[in-house]
């Protein structure tokens, strides 16, 4: 940690010069046998891996036709090569979108296109050796499938689907990332990514109680599995562990509070994160999503909000319908979903967003603040990949740019945009996303923020922006370690429900 | 697996070098993986330490940083109830290196 320093701010942000090899080497910590095989995959690289690899390209290639069309449609017009936060802080080429893409496009050139059968060279197909798969397993750890290339790709490619082929692929063979799935892991054997018991969650959240009663005089409640709650919460786990998101979990139990709504966590759903998303596995991501219908079918609830988590949201919104059936959609032969479908509300959006419940109920008038608690922030918003590019909030088009900012807007009194080209759907990530929060991906992770880090510095130059508010847990933790090492103080980075915490009053309504 | 060496023992730790087996953590190894990170011992970092085996011994899991900040201010007086106090024992984060040195598996998830 001592070594890794911060790249320098460019002067002019263009296109970095090429450092080629800058970032080559062995990828972050390859998952070992009792990791792998919890989740159903080979222990260790297996002797085949180059026919299973191939097979399971094929299976993907046939189950998904996105990702065929993907392998086929590029045609190296170079619009994305310095759109991605990891191109721009490592310089190295293969960092470009495109580049990274072809990794896996030269393979499937070789083996699944004719001109590639027949003259491999000629079209830039390269036949899948071991060197190519620990290449593999490297660059596509270094893409956290934000997806803000795709924003500029003139064929609409989406990388992030590219790096998650990938990583199933690499899964299948037996050569799986350590981080990722040793956390799917720890969601099936205890329910969340801390792999946080019940108990411990039950202490975690009887200690808030007396903290907010300490702060504010009131019995705000943390509930947990209580039955016949209209509302079930699922938050990420890091909103009852880690700083500062649990600012945002006090945030949202005091906008309960203030309204009377009756609401519960549960023990077997502690995570709304899904980490089966970025390694592209959908049946790894139906069995975390699952927990969530168990939970909802076993407590009756009402209604399901989202907390502060990115690719949660994105999965709740795009994806909980048909894999649990939580909103509408659920496959008619699937009897749970089906149960689940009716038992939710469809007055209200199913899931709803906790940014969306708060502003509705600010727009109805029901909940006081107090802006000048916020007064000692100046605020800037950095948007999330995934609810930025993955997802919708509200009823608007937009609702997930105009909805967090909204709900700052009224509870704070000095809000700063940032840099038009780097947020809303241009937002770049934090440089954490994707599965890549790992401590063996420091260095990665440092040169990924650069980006962000040059545009807050510029806010912070210009107005003095001492606040940078977030809607997810990932870019919460990246941002609070990489940031001292760009010189910013690491509570510079706390969540949209931390404000809200902040200038709520309660008992007022 | 790597091994460390301790007094003449050898130890399993994964790959980064946090103890396999709960069972051996004994002070000479908490000592060696201060070392490791820089941190010489003293008092301060040994009531962390203990707090955390004590917790993680009933619960099974390293305890939020908001309960050992408030933990430890119960103990050791409100001006070392917070994180700024935490963060000056394990500069790189209490959570995942005071785990490390007290011999607890690395915290997983977004953290």
């Amino acid at each position: 940690m001592a070594d890794i320093v911060a790249p320098a701010y460019r002067t002019i942000p263009i296109i970095p010069a090429l450092k080629p090899g800058a970032m080559e080497g062995k990828g972050p910590f390859v998952a070992n046998d009792k990791i792998q095989e919890a989740l159903g995959f080979p222990g260790q690289l297996v002797d085949d891996w180059h026919d299973r690899a191939i097979a399971k390209m094929g299976e993907l290639l046939t189950k998904y036709r996105s990702f065929r069309v993907f392998m086929d449609a590029c045609v190296h017009c170079g619009a994305c090569t310095d759109k991605c936060h990891y191109f721009i802080g490592t310089q190295d080429p293969k960092n470009m979108p495109v580049a990274r893409q072809d990794l896996l496009r030269s393979v499937y050139r070789r083996y699944f296109t004719l001109p590639g059968k027949l003259f491999p060279k000629l079209v830039g197909a390269r036949d899948l050796t071991r060197e190519v798969l620990d290449e593999w397993h490297n660059y596509y750890h270094q893409c956290s499938e934000c997806r803000r290339c795709s924003v500029f790709c003139p064929y609409g490619i989406d990388t992030a689907e590219i790096t998650m082929a990938a990583r199933d692929i690499l899964d299948a063979v037996g050569y799986g990332q350590k981080y990722s799935n040793e956390i799917i892991g720890k969601v099936h054997k205890i329910g969340n990514n801390l792999g946080l018991p019940g108990p411990a969650l039950q202490d975690t959240l009887e200690g808030l109680e007396e903290d907010v009663k300490e702060d504010t005089g009131f019995d705000v409640r943390f509930p947990l599995d209580v039955k016949g709650a209209e509302v079930l919460l699922i938050t990420p786990s890091a909103d009852f562990f880690a700083e500062p998101h649990i600012d945002s979990l006090i945030g949202y139990a005091k906008v309960f509070h203030a309204t009377g709504t009756s609401w519960t966590m549960s023990s077997v759903a502690s995570e709304a994160g899904n980490f089966g998303l970025f390694i592209g596995n959908y049946e790894q991501m139906r069995k975390v999503a699952l927990r969530i219908r168990e939970a909802a079918l076993e407590l009756g609830v009402k209604r399901i909000v989202v907390g502060e988590c990115g690719h949660a949201w994105r999965v709740a919104y795009s994806f909980w319908n048909t894999l649990s059936g939580v909103g509408s959609g659920a496959d008619e032969v699937d009897r749970y979903a089906q149960m689940l479908q009716k038992q939710l509300d469809h007055r209200y959006r199913q899931p709803t967003h906790i940014c969306e419940f708060t502003w509705d109920l600010i727009q109805r008038n029901a909940l006081t603040f107090d802006k000048s608690a916020n007064d000692k922030h100046i605020i800037t918003f950095h948007d999330s990949c995934n609810v930025a590019r993955g997802s919708r909030m509200g009823d608007l088009p937009g609702g997930q740019f105009e909805i967090p900012r909204n709900v700052i807007k009224a509870v704070a009194n000095n809000f700063v945009e940032m840099a038009p080209n780097t947020t809303r759907e241009q937002t770049f990530c934090c440089g954490g996303g994707g599965g890549l929060l790992t401590d063996d991906l420091m260095d990665l992770r440092v040169k990924g923020a650069l980006p962000r880090m040059e545009v807050l510095q510029q806010v912070v130059d210009e107005h003095g922006v001492n606040f940078m508010a977030v809607i997810c847990a990932i870019c919460k933790t990246q941002f609070s370690k990489v940031m001292p090492i760009y010189g910013f103080d690491r509570k510079m980075v706390g969540g949209v429900h931390q404000l809200v915490s902040n200038a709520i009053q309660l008992g007022q309504k | 697996m790597p091994n460390i060496e301790v007094a003449g023992k050898s130890y399993e730790t994964d790959e980064e070098g946090y103890l396999v087996n709960l069972a051996d953590w004994n002070t000479d190894v908490a000592n060696y993986m201060a070392q490791t990170e820089n941190i010489t011992m003293t008092d301060s970092h040994w009531e962390v330490v203990n707090f955390l085996r004590e917790y993680f011994e009933e619960y099974q899991i390293a305890p939020a940083v908001r309960v050992l900040t408030k933990a430890i201010g119960k103990k050791l007086g409100a001006e070392k109830g917070n994180s700024e106090y935490l963060y000056g024992l394990f500069p790189y984060g209490p959570g995942k290196q005071a785990c490390k040195i007290a011999g607890l598996p690395k915290p997983t998830g977004c953290i």
